[in-house]
Parts: structure tokens; C-alpha cells; sequence
């Protein structure tokens, strides 16, 4: 594989993300799913990288689900968006950042239409304000989250404390990384490094220090299709999308898979433990599973946050073989402690997949 | 009455064309940017389909161009033309000097340039090792060099994925390249002369064999060599850990998604203006169509006139052309540009 190749494209598909002053709006699952991601977001730009940020409590859904799922109008879901840009203007930012990709394709999706039909933007001011007497300026930047931490991942490399290196080989850790399909599928241009060979994850588990795995089905669905998951007779896709990813990631040995998506890893984490009680299968080394991260989360492991408090006990793929190769100074009986220390419960260990 | 025609790019058409006019008696100054002469031609091995070799044309075409006097410059790099009244005068750059010369006409045969593979990012041209296009597989076949795997191993399967970079509304091509197809069927042949064991399978959307004799190719590559044709896309290849190539195809006939790991996959590329093209067109003024290419003044029966008179076109710079279509072209050329520097009435035609 030749990775200049790689680079060319990469050069090819470069994108704007703004410096500081981001406008934030969460996610409606991310944080049921990784409960730490979010804060730990927050916590990296205000604290290590001193950036303004806002975090609004009035924002709602984008729609994006139930649009996908033909629930929601286009009308309605552009009027939400409408919503959220005068909460953004409001606040007196212009640089919107989601923190979910599906989200983040939307915003795309309704940015592009109003630019090549303005009649249709005109109408949905009409809508907003007759609804709510609100009105908006439209982002000066659109940036989803990851790419604000690729944009300051050599930042973060100065403050880190720890690197993407196996510690007990000096080798670089190997990363298998997953971008959500509304990312850059959609627009291309819209991410950093293009939908073929996204760059964002990438670029920051080699400035990290790692490797990254490029793997026969890397541009396959994790299995977080909407079709093949809200319709719950249709879950046997999903898992079978999985499987069919881990299946061709397996011979490489990956020490983590690293995602920008709020399904991607949820999906991976889980249904590598359904995998393995189906069928008694892992994927790691030694019945460990492959520890799977959203951004945030490697981001705090690198730059030295508690990896309880960043929220990896509640990964069902365990992640102690990652955190044991980093080399990361971490207290196991503190898994299943809240921040008062007082006890969380534990789950049931899964069968197969080896549980710390 | 003697005239002076210069002639743009060297390749096919320019020479045909050059060849033609010089035995009407005319001044004919052929301009080549290259070190030689034969454009494309020069890196193709054999032909479609009767697999001569594209030698023996290149030597066809210069006798040609030596026995009508042709003048022939090479390494010559044109810097501007200017038109006044009727007569054009073109600098170029030759051998350290710089050359104004005044024409009565000018044929531009400024020929295609190949797809960049690299475009159609989702078969990892330039990335995968084992990837590989139409004309780097020529190339091998013209240096006489083994046909083998990025490892140095003999392939297996070998896939040839048609209409890269043609008939594709994403990389803004949605002509038709003409030649790849049966470019397809003549190369799978020739790996099945070179490797009898090793499996082709072709990929295509439609197999175009509108030539004479292409048909009775395409039947004997399935039937004589058991070539395997697969109707369908290829949508994107991977690399395998061992290095060979997995795609992932529908086939569209049997109505079912196919996977498949090839050792060496070939991607035909197709036809694309030529910089020299845009490079001519913008001194002179020349019209492009839809497709990029340069505009004729009718697609039916004024395919050599441009919009600037006096400037005429020949070959693939009007549209992808097999070899048979780009000598037919050059000699039609030639009679059009002989009959517009005699001011003859045919000029005055008109289409509605």
C-alpha cells in the first residue's frame, strides 16, 4: 500500500474548521451511550486548549433519526435546524459544532439545499418566524467535533501524557478507524480527507503516535444502518454488518477501533459481546474483545484523564487491554465507583469475552 | 497555390493529416512537443482487433509524413499564436531558439489525454499496489516485462473493471470513451496468451462492439479463451492483507452482489481532453463542448471546422476515436483545410 497515494487525496479534500468560539450542540444519544464523551469534549477545549465554547441547554433534536426514517418532513426537520442557528445567533457565536455525524450531515444537507434553492432558506424563515418569532444568521463555520479535536490534535500531542505506543513493545499501537457514513459520504468535501480514505480519525491516531489498519471492509456500515436497526426484525443486519468488519479487521490485529459516530461505536461495543455470547467469538488476543473509542475518549486517555471518569466502564467490550498497553496508570477497583465513590453495581461478566 | 499549414501535435491524426496535405504540394510544418513522433500510439503494443502491432502504423504514418516532405519539429514548445486578416503567425520554442512563423491554416490534433485513475478514488489507483491501468498493463506488454503481482508472483485472477473514468456523472465524464471495451477484450486475450492458467473476469455496464470484427473478438475471448464477462460496476476495491485486490460488484444478470479477490486488477481507462488541447484552445480562442473537447462547427457534417476560420480539427481532440476513425478524420481534414485555402464555394454551405 502506498501511503503517498493516500496523501494526495488527503491534500485534495482539506477543510475550514474554525480556530475558537464554537457553538456546541450535543447529541440525543451519545451521551446513554458514552456518557463521558460529551463532557470530556468540553473539558479538553476549555481546560487544555482554553477555546470558547457554549454549551446551550435549550437546543433540541435535529431530527435526524426521524427524518432518515421518513418520520419527519424536510420542511419540519429544516425549520428544527432553522431553530437551532437562532440559538447559535442568539448566543452571539457562528462556528456550530455538533457533536453527533448524523447531525452534522444534516446541517450539510440543509446548508447545501438553501444554497442552490434560496427560495426554500426564504420559506423556512418564514416558518421560524411565525413559530417562534426567531430569527438567524446562518454558521460561518460547520465543523462536527471531531474535526475541531483533528484540527488541535498537535495541541493535545504537547499536553499529552500518554502516546499510542504498547509500552511494553515501543511499537505503535495499532487503530482501526471507523468515520460515521453521513461524515463525508454525502459530501466529500464536507470532511477532512474525502469519504474514501477519511483522514480526520486517522490523522489523529498517527499524530498520537499509533497506526492506523486499512482493512478490506473499512468503508462497510458498522451496522448502525438505520434501516437495519429501528426496525428491530431487522437487527440481524446490523450484527451481520459488524461481524463482517471484524471478520476482515481480525488478521490485522487491531489494538482499538477509534469512531466519530454515535452509532459506529456502539454498535462495534456491543455487538462484539452479542458476538460472543451467539457464538463464543472474539477478536482480540486471549478472548479480549477489541476496545472501541469514540474521539473524545481517546483524546482524554491521552491526555491522561481517568478512564472512569471519562466513561469507559460502561464499554461492553472491555477496554483494560488498551489501557494496558498505554501504559496507562489506572485503578481497576475504581471501574464501577462513581465520583463519590459510592458503588455503581457491576454487570453480570459475559461468558466469553474476557471481563476485568 | 503553395500554402503553409501548420499542424499541432504529432500524433495519428496530425501526421495522416500532414502527409495528405504535403502531397497536395503544400508547405506543412508539423509541431510535436514530444522527442518523437506517434503520440499514444507509441505506448501501445498490439491493436484492436486484429492485435497488429502498433509499430508497424507508426512506420506506415512515417513514410508518410517523408515521402510528402513533411517538416517535422519535435521537442517544439508553442508560446502563442496571433491571427492577422488571414494569416496566423504561431511562436514556438525549438532547440534553444524562439521561431515566428506565419501560416494560412492551422490543424490542431491535440489528441486525449488518459483518465487519472487516482479520480476514482473508490479503486485505490496509486494507493493499492495491485491496481493497476489499461495503459500500465501496455506498457508491460511492450517492454516485454513479466506479468506479475506487486510480490513478484505470477497472477491468478486477474479483473478488468471497464469505464473508468467514462460514462461516470461523478467524475464528470458522461461520454462514452469508445475504445476501452474492446481495449478490454484484446488485453484479457492477451493475458490469456501470456498466463493460460491465470482466470479473467471483465466488469462492464455494456460491452460497445460497434467496430467491424470487435463482435467476433469479443465471442472468441469468451469461447477460445474463456474469458469471463460479468455485467456490473465494480463499486469499490480493497487490498487484502496479502496484498491482493478485494471488489465488490453486482451482477446485474444473476441479480446477485459478488465478491472477489483478484491478484491484479486493471482498470480501463478512458479518454479525457488533452492539456495541449486546453493549452491551444484558450491562444486561439477555440469553442470546447459539453464534454470538454473541442466544439466542431456541426456533429454531422462540419467535424473538422472550428469556430475560428482558418483553424481546423483532426483526431481525438474532438472526441474519442479508434485509430481506423482518427486516419479517416486526418485525411477528411486535409481535403477540408485544401479546399478552404482555394477559397472554394463548398465553404459557403450552410446547415439549419
Amino acid at each position: 500500500m502506498k501511503e503517498e497515494g493516500k496523501r494526495k487525496i488527503w491534500r485534495e479534500y482539506q477543510k475550514e474548521i474554525a480556530d475558537d468560539k464554537y457553538y456546541y450542540a450535543r447529541s440525543c444519544i451519545r451521551q446513554t451511550f458514552f456518557p463521558g464523551s460529551e463532557a470530556a469534549f468540553i473539558n479538553i477545549l476549555k481546560k487544555e486548549l482554553n477555546k470558547d465554547i457554549f454549551d446551550s441547554a435549550q437546543h433540541t433534536t435535529c431530527t435526524g433519526i426521524a427524518y432518515h426514517a421518513d418520520v419527519v418532513p424536510f420542511e419540519t426537520t429544516m425549520t428544527v435546524i432553522a431553530r437551532q442557528f437562532a440559538l447559535m445567533t442568539e448566543a452571539g457565536y457562528e462556528n456550530y459544532v455538533p457533536s453527533c455525524i448524523t447531525s452534522f450531515g444534516l446541517y450539510t444537507e440543509v446548508l447545501e439545499t438553501w444554497k442552490e434553492f434560496p427560495e426554500v432558506e426564504a420559506k423556512v424563515r418564514e416558518h421560524l418566524f411565525k413559530a417562534t418569532k426567531r430569527e438567524f444568521k446562518k454558521p460561518a463555520n460547520l465543523a462536527h467535533a471531531s474535526d475541531v479535536i483533528f484540527k488541535h490534535r498537535h495541541e493535545i500531542t504537547a499536553k499529552a501524557k500518554y502516546k499510542l505506543i504498547n509500552v511494553k513493545t515501543g511499537k505503535p499501537l495499532r487503530g482501526v478507524e471507523h468515520i460515521g457514513c453521513h461524515y463525508a459520504k454525502m459530501f466529500p468535501h464536507k470532511g477532512v480527507g474525502g469519504a474514501e480514505y477519511p483522514y480526520v480519525l486517522a490523522g489523529m491516531i498517527q499524530e498520537w503516535g499509533g497506526e492506523v489498519i486499512d482493512y478490506p471492509e473499512r468503508r462497510h456500515c458498522c451496522g448502525f444502518g438505520f434501516r437495519q436497526y429501528l426496525v428491530k426484525a431487522n437487527r440481524g443486519y446490523s450484527i451481520a454488518c459488524s461481524k463482517k468488519k471484524f471478520e476482515a479487521m481480525e488478521p490485522y490485529k487491531p489494538d482499538f477501533i477509534l469512531t466519530n459516530c454515535p452509532g459506529c461505536p456502539m454498535f462495534f461495543d456491543r455487538w462484539q459481546y452479542a458476538i460472543s455470547e451467539m457464538e463464543g467469538k472474539t477478536y482480540g488476543e486471549n478472548g479480549q474483545g477489541i476496545p472501541v473509542l469514540t474521539y473524545e475518549e481517546l483524546a482524554g486517555l491521552v491526555l491522561g484523564y481517568d478512564p472512569w471518569i471519562l466513561g469507559l466502564q460502561v464499554h461492553q467490550t472491555p477496554v483494560e487491554p488498551l489501557l494496558d498497553k498505554m501504559g496507562i496508570d489506572y485503578n481497576p477497583n475504581a471501574k464501577f465507583l462513581g465520583p463519590n465513590n459510592e458503588y455503581l453495581n457491576k454487570p453480570i461478566a459475559p461468558n466469553f469475552l474476557k471481563f476485568y | 497555390m503553395k500554402k503553409t499549414i501548420i499542424i499541432i501535435g504529432a500524433g495519428i491524426a496530425g501526421m495522416e493529416a500532414a502527409t495528405f496535405l504535403g502531397s497536395m504540394e503544400h508547405n506543412v510544418i508539423l509541431l510535436e512537443k514530444d522527442q518523437e513522433p506517434g503520440g499514444h500510439l507509441k505506448n501501445w503494443q498490439k491493436l484492436f482487433p486484429t492485435l497488429r502491432y502498433g509499430k508497424e502504423i507508426l512506420s506506415f504514418l512515417q513514410e508518410g509524413i517523408k515521402i510528402a516532405k513533411v517538416d517535422l519539429k519535435c521537442n517544439a514548445i508553442i508560446n502563442n499564436i496571433t491571427k492577422n486578416n488571414n494569416t496566423f503567425i504561431v511562436n514556438y520554442s525549438h532547440q534553444q531558439q524562439e521561431i515566428n512563423i506565419e501560416a494560412d491554416a492551422i490543424l490542431v490534433t491535440t489528441g486525449y489525454d488518459t483518465f487519472d485513475a487516482t479520480k476514482k478514488e473508490e479503486y485505490g489507483y496509486g494507493i493499492y499496489d495491485n491496481v493497476i491501468t489499461s495503459a500500465d498493463l501496455e506498457k508491460i506488454f511492450t517492454t516485454g516485462k513479466p506479468i506479475i503481482t506487486a510480490k513478484g508472483d505470477p497472477p491468478k485472477k486477474i479483473g478488468f473493471v471497464h469505464c473508468v473514468g467514462s460514462r461516470d456523472e461523478k467524475v464528470g465524464h458522461v461520454y462514452c470513451s469508445k475504445v476501452c471495451c474492446v481495449t478490454g477484450v484484446k488485453q484479457a486475450i492477451e493475458i490469456k496468451e501470456l498466463l493460460p492458467q491465470c482466470d479473467v473476469f471483465c466488469f462492464y455496464m455494456d460491452m460497445r462492439m460497434y467496430g467491424m470484427h470487435f463482435e467476433a473478438m469479443y465471442k472468441k475471448a469468451q469461447e477460445e479463451y474463456g474469458v469471463t464477462f460479468i455485467r456490473g460496476r465494480v463499486s469499490e476495491a480493497c487490498e487484502n492483507i496479502d496484498g491482493s485486490i478485494l471488489i465488490k460488484v453486482e451482477d446485474t444478470l444473476a441479480a446477485r452482489p459478488l465478491k472477489m479477490s483478484v491478484d491484479l486488477l486493471v482498470l480501463l481507462i478512458g479518454f479525457v481532453p488533452s492539456e495541449g488541447s486546453k493549452m491551444v484552445g484558450n491562444m486561439l480562442g477555440l469553442q470546447t463542448g459539453v464534454n470538454g473537447f473541442y466544439k466542431t462547427a456541426d456533429q454531422h457534417a462540419l467535424t473538422n471546422i472550428s469556430n475560428v476560420p482558418g483553424v481546423f480539427f483532426a483526431g481525438a481532440c474532438t472526441s474519442p476515436k479508434t485509430i481506423t476513425n482518427t486516419i479517416t478524420d486526418a485525411r477528411a481534414a486535409a481535403s477540408t483545410i485544401a479546399r478552404y485555402l482555394e477559397n472554394n464555394p463548398i465553404f459557403q454551405r450552410k446547415l439549419t
